[in-house]
């Protein structure tokens, strides 16, 4: 049967999967749309928890349970964990801040406007009879996916994980440089940046604030870091 | 279900994603819109996956694959972006994109300082 | 060996002296004394030789040719006659007592090297114009002397006076070049051929077109390189240069070099009455304004200077009334008693401190000091005057005999007009020459004052020079004078009666004159103190005589004269020295009439460049520039807007792709 060829289901036809996605698509939509839009940065990352959760939803009525529950162990789990970490780190206000956006802000407007009508009509176009047959066995539960991850893309994932190790080493590396700028001997980085009030070689200031941060971030942003890699594995 | 609910969501999601990275000045935001893009790239990859395994078109369920594929690696580049952005703050005071000017013509604004941590800023990232 | 094969090396050994004093001069600095007195010492026993050899005999004539040349043959050749083996012989005299006496005169100077490699090469490019047969060869030794001069008038780089008497020595001897190249191709074209023999044959039966043309273009270069009258102007400049070099080129080289041309193509000129006649009065103008002028100047070196002027114009007189051998024979005295009267004025000045006459006038014991400038100085100037017996003078009346002959109507070439005027004025100068001598041996020897300061005595290798070159001045003359004729053309050059009563009179009415003037002017002296010596009064001479030279003009204003009242040429010249101290204003007029027209072409043109050519330039420029700013408008820096712009030309461009694969 060729779900192109014959068109069995109207293009308005209602079913309690479609009612359902729909109205989770619109909460996800517009919990999207709040992040982009929203002047509290921290609101914005807690908008970004719904529209994340909204999907993994999508996935589970799609029936692709694995990647469901893989969404919100490392989406809601960590990454945001992590971004509102690094809000904080970078001393992001609190509250409305009226500058969020930039001048930017109507040609971007313009951009994703077209951008949209242009992809929507073409989805539209070309999808529009395209039927999905959710009966029958899940498409994505653990069994399928794990069956299908561990005999036919083995390799891949495990060129994937030499790829997590170089981030996971490329941000050591870009924590241990800034401590050993600002400290040279680091028995202790927290003790020793924190203790010296001065930063041997460079003389300016923010820098030595950021430096005292910096120092403090390596620790849980690896951590984070670390855990977030074991999710996703 | 008809295919096109989560193509048609997908494509909403990926361009309010787009404007967010396009009109956003904290370079936070711009990565948590960055997210939300690589997000509907994996709605539209499990709608088409699911659609096609049982259509018998596909059965390596490569669009679960690669969804997966696509949280490691947009966890990574998560990881990495905050480290930059944090090591521009730490360098700059600000991690504004729209300060972020080196590359102007004509450099007015940029100090010797500036010159400077901007070098070192790349060096780190 | 041959005649041939050491004529060709008289040339050739200072050339290599030359060549090895440049490459050697830094590495090893034992050689250079070596390298450049032995060479041009060889040069001279070889030019002796050559000239016992040639014994005023039949000419010898050897030429090669290396290679074909085009339409003209240029030729490699030898043209040995009399005239050349003397001059020669004169040269390498003076050349070898100029490297001796410099030995001792720069001992301490930085630059010695390449000095004396200069002198050399500035030698053998005498000699080659002196022995060579063949035009074009001449031409090649005339122009390195050109440049050799540059070089040497300029050695004291340092001073404003000698760079810019280096440039106008050279631009001014190459003005004249350009026509004198010119009438050399005119000559070779109708003669077809470079060879001075070959041309010589054509003149002789009378192949010449346009022989007044071709005569007046050579003399525009001869008047430059022997400083005659309208081209003289940057012989007086040259002194800013070493006393050395002062010597060599007045007394042997680079103004003698004009004058042997003359000498040597003399038939091509008597082709034309005409410039038989412009010859004539460019040496009386010459020789009367320079005397005019020497009495007037205050330099002992710019006296010298126009004195050499002056007897140069005695020598193109002798050609323009056909009278080579006579030209020649004085080119031979003048150059010894010239360089003697430069190289003791070298020494005087060194022991002096200064270059000025008035100071020296207000310096007693000057002649105790340096007994050997002194006497030999005395002696040179006895022959400048032409007074009998001394050399000078037998020259000199060789000379006028030959203008009276020519005025009387005697001489077969020159027209008798052109014997009038060398006459009247030859006797005119005979009185201006023995005014200035005696003024200026009054002045620095017999002056009264502060007594000269005792700097030691003199380097051996300077005194002894005075003394050498002091025989001929005082011998050559009456020795030569019966033997000479049988080296030249034949013609006799005993003094005439007439002529030689006239002269000496004049002379001794001048040189009486000025003893009187100083008589009463030199009371005077006391009262108006006037004084500038060099700042190092006990370096070595060469640099004795820059400072003097660079304190001239803070001093007393001007490089020429001094406000002295106790001058004798003040009172003599009365109104007119004012005119003569300043050369007759001639460098006035030559800037009035060439530099400031060329000054302001130069600025037009740079006017039509900058405003005109630049405007269409920068017109052209204008819209690239436009463009450039409204693209430098976009690189704002935010990257944000760099997205923006992508992302919008992606969905452009999508839209564009799908309307057309739908084809809509």
């Amino acid at each position: 049967m060729s779900p192109l060829t014959q068109a069995p289901h109207g293009f308005l036809s209602p079913t309690g999967v479609e009612i359902a996605f729909l109205l989770v698509g619109l909460v996800t939509f517009g919990a999207a749309l709040v992040t982009v839009t929203t002047r509290q940065l921290v609101h914005a990352a807690l908008w970004l928890v719904v529209a994340l959760g909204g999907l993994a939803v999508e996935y589970l009525l799609l029936t692709a349970e694995f990647i469901a529950w893989v969404q919100v162990l490392i989406y809601v789990g960590s990454v945001v964990v992590l971004l509102l970490f690094g809000l904080m780190l970078t001393k992001a206000p609190i509250g409305r801040s009226p500058d969020a956006d930039s001048g930017n802000r109507w040609v971007a407007l313009a951009v994703a406007v077209v951008a949209a009508a242009a992809l929507v009509w073409v989805v539209v176009d070309a999808f529009r009879t395209t039927w999905i047959d959710l009966d029958g066995a899940a498409a994505g539960s653990t069994k399928v996916t794990g069956a299908s991850l561990f005999q036919n893309w083995v390799l891949p994932f495990e060129a994937l994980s030499v790829l997590l190790l170089a981030a996971l080493v490329g941000a050591i590396v870009l924590s241990r440089k800034a401590k050993a700028e600002s400290a040279p001997p680091p028995v202790n980085g927290r003790a020793v940046t924190g203790s010296s009030p001065s930063v041997t070689g460079s003389g300016i200031h923010p820098i030595e604030q950021g430096g005292e941060h910096g120092s403090k971030l390596v620790s849980t942003r690896g951590s984070e870091q670390g855990s977030e890699q074991e999710g996703a594995r | 279900m008809h295919l096109a609910y989560p193509a048609v969501l997908s494509a909403l999601l990926f361009c309010t994603g787009l404007y967010g990275v396009l009109a956003r000045r904290n370079a936070i935001l711009v990565l948590m819109s960055v997210e939300l893009m690589l997000n509907a790239v994996n709605l539209n990859l499990v709608a088409f996956d699911v659609w096609l395994s049982k259509a018998a078109r596909d059965t390596l369920h490569s669009g679960q694959a690669l969804t997966l594929f696509t949280i490691a690696v947009a966890a990574a580049e998560i990881g990495i972006g905050l480290a930059i952005v944090l090591a521009v703050h730490r360098n700059r005071g600000t991690s504004d994109i729209d300060r972020l000017r080196d590359t102007a013509e004509g450099h007015e604004d940029g100090t010797p300082t500036d010159g400077a941590a901007d070098e070192k800023a790349e060096a780190t990232a | 060996m041959t005649t041939t094969t050491l004529a060709v090396l008289v040339p050739l050994l200072p050339f290599l002296g030359a060549v090895a004093g440049l490459l050697l001069g830094r590495a090893a600095p034992g050689f250079v004394r070596p390298l450049a007195v032995l060479p041009t010492l060889a040069a001279l026993a070889l030019a002796c030789t050559v000239a016992a050899d040639q014994g005023g005999g039949r000419a010898v004539d050897a030429h090669t040719e290396l290679t074909p040349t085009g339409s003209v043959p240029i030729e490699l050749a030898l043209y040995i006659d009399g005239f050349a083996v003397l001059v020669a012989v004169l040269v390498a005299f003076v050349a070898a007592c100029v490297q001796i006496y410099s030995t001792g005169y720069l001992r301490d100077d930085p630059r010695y090297p390449s000095y004396a490699a200069l002198v050399s090469l500035f030698t053998s490019a005498m000699l080659l114009v002196v022995y060579s047969g063949d035009l074009i060869v001449l031409l090649v030794g005339w122009e390195v002397m050109g440049i050799c001069s540059y070089f040497l008038v300029g050695h004291y780089w340092e001073t404003p006076e000698a760079r810019a008497a280096s440039i106008k020595a050279f631009l001014v001897t190459k003005l004249g070049d350009v026509p004198f190249l010119i009438g050399l191709f005119a000559l070779a074209t109708d003669a077809g051929s470079f060879r001075i023999t070959t041309v010589l044959g054509t003149v002789a039966h009378g192949g010449l077109h346009h022989p007044t043309l071709v005569g007046l273009l050579l003399l525009c270069g001869v008047a430059g390189k022997s400083a005659q009258f309208p081209l003289h102007t940057w012989l007086p400049d040259a002194m800013a240069g070493p006393t050395p070099v002062s010597a060599l080129i007045h007394a042997a080289t680079m103004v003698a070099a004009g004058v042997y041309f003359v000498a040597r193509l003399l038939p091509v000129f008597e082709a034309a009455a005409a410039v038989m006649v412009v010859l004539a009065v460019m040496g009386a103008v010459t020789m009367v304004g320079s005397a005019l002028a020497a009495l007037a100047q205050d330099d002992i070196k710019r006296v010298l200077a126009y004195s050499t002027i002056g007897q140069l114009g005695y020598m193109t007189g002798a050609l323009a009334v056909g009278d080579r051998g006579a030209a020649v024979f004085h080119l031979l005295s003048h150059g010894a008693f010239k360089a003697l009267l430069f190289l003791a004025a070298g020494v005087i000045i060194h022991a002096a401190g200064t270059n000025s006459l008035a100071v020296m006038s207000r310096t007693s014991g000057l002649r105790d000091r340096v007994p050997d400038a002194y006497w030999t100085m005395t002696v040179a100037l006895l022959a400048l005057a032409a007074i009998p017996p001394f050399s000078g003078f037998f020259s000199k009346e060789s000379v006028l005999g030959a203008a009276e002959h020519a005025a009387t109507g005697h001489a077969e070439h020159a027209p008798g007009s052109a014997g009038w005027i060398v006459l009247v004025a030859g006797l005119a100068t005979a009185l201006l020459t023995a005014a200035y001598a005696t003024r200026l041996w009054l002045l620095a020897f017999r002056g009264r004052g502060a007594a000269a300061a005792d700097h030691g005595r003199q380097p051996l290798s300077m005194t002894v020079i005075l003394w050498v070159l002091a025989v001929p001045s005082l011998a050559f003359g009456g020795f030569a004078y019966r033997s000479l004729p049988g080296w030249f053309d034949g013609r006799a050059l005993t003094p005439t009666l007439t002529t030689s009563v006239l002269g000496t009179g004049l002379a001794l009415v001048g040189g009486l004159a000025t003893y009187g003037t100083w008589q009463r002017t030199r009371t005077l002296a006391a009262r108006a103190p006037l004084g500038a010596v060099a700042a190092h009064p006990e370096g070595d001479a060469g640099l004795v005589e820059a400072e003097a030279i660079a304190a001239h003009e803070p001093a007393f204003g001007d490089v020429a004269h001094a406000p002295d009242p106790a001058d004798p040429g003040r009172l003599l010249l009365g109104p007119l020295h004012r005119h003569a101290a300043d050369g007759f204003h001639l460098d006035a007029v030559y800037d009035a009439l060439f530099v400031r027209p060329v000054l302001a072409a130069a600025s037009l043109v740079q006017f039509l460049d900058r405003e005109v050519v630049e405007t269409y330039v920068r017109g052209a420029g204008a819209l690239p520039r436009l463009l450039g700013a409204a693209v430098r408008r976009a690189q704002t820096g935010n990257v944000q807007t760099y997205v923006s712009a992508l992302l919008a030309g992606t969905v452009v461009l999508a839209v564009a792709v799908l309307l057309v694969a739908t084809g809509a």
